[in-house]
């Protein structure tokens, strides 16, 4: 499954992906504290967070994650929303808190 | 014949929104060389946190990247306050991070394990008062 088909079957919005939009899914990882995240984040993962922050983007890029998607309708700021379309870095957002989209996710994807 | 390539970074203090930009550019140069790519991601990780942590704790300092066909070295410097008890340091969860570095998500007190983890070595030294080097070292062959 692709970032761009999951986000049309999650109803997410797409906050920044051009062709990161195709990128396919494998599977997902949830979590806020970035070093953590970086030591465990699955790469072509989707990843579920809290945190808008360009901090956020460095992470997924440098681990290869399919995208970011925001959670609880959590804010992308603005540097980090500038950076993730530089870096052409998926970014979603979803109105369902990461337990709730994490579940659909594992549904989806298996 | 040498195959070594080297590259030199300054790493702004206090400067969030830069950091982790001389890792991006080291995997970046890494992936268009075309190396292994589980030492790339190891790279990453232990550059960024090192990155992280001199931004952090250090007001910035400087990278020193040395790739060869064999190995990666990084050489991250700085003057900061220099670590009073690396042993504890090292600790997983132990961080020093103060609260608005922690709102934003950093402070897990993972980083230096995760670079410890990430390299094949690494050694540091450090004064308090003058500053911390940290060398790392990760081969190209998977850690056996």
């Amino acid at each position: 499954m692709t970032v761009k088909e999951l986000a049309e079957t999650l109803s997410l919005t797409v906050l920044a992906g051009k062709d990161s939009l195709n990128r396919p899914v494998t599977g997902g990882y949830t979590g806020d504290l970035l070093s953590w995240v970086m030591a465990r984040l699955p790469e072509n993962a989707a990843w579920l967070t809290v945190m808008g922050n360009i901090n956020a983007v460095a992470v997924a890029s440098l681990k290869d994650a399919a995208c970011i998607i925001l959670t609880d309708s959590a804010p992308l700021d603005e540097q980090a929303r500038d950076k993730a379309r530089e870096l052409d870095l998926a970014v979603l957002t979803s109105r369902k808190n990461s337990y709730e989209l994490g579940l659909k996710l594992a549904e989806l994807l298996g | 014949m040498n195959n070594t390539l080297s590259f030199d970074y300054v790493v702004p203090g206090d400067d969030f929104t830069r950091a982790g930009e001389a890792s991006s550019d080291v995997k970046h140069k890494l992936k268009q060389i075309g190396y292994d790519p589980d030492a790339i991601r190891r790279v990453a990780i232990a550059m960024y946190e090192g990155e992280i942590n001199m931004v952090i704790h250090a007001g910035g300092g400087k990278a020193h990247v040395e790739i060869s066909p064999e190995k990666i070295e990084m050489v991250l410097a700085d003057r900061g306050p220099g670590i009073s008890d690396v042993d504890l340091a090292m600790r997983e969860g132990y961080s020093t991070a103060p609260d608005k570095v922690r709102a934003l998500g950093f402070g897990a007190g993972m980083g230096m394990s995760n670079m410890k983890k990430c390299s094949d070595t690494m050694e540091i030294h450090t004064k308090v008062g003058e500053g911390t080097t940290l060398r790392m070292t990760v081969l190209a062959k998977k850690k056996q």
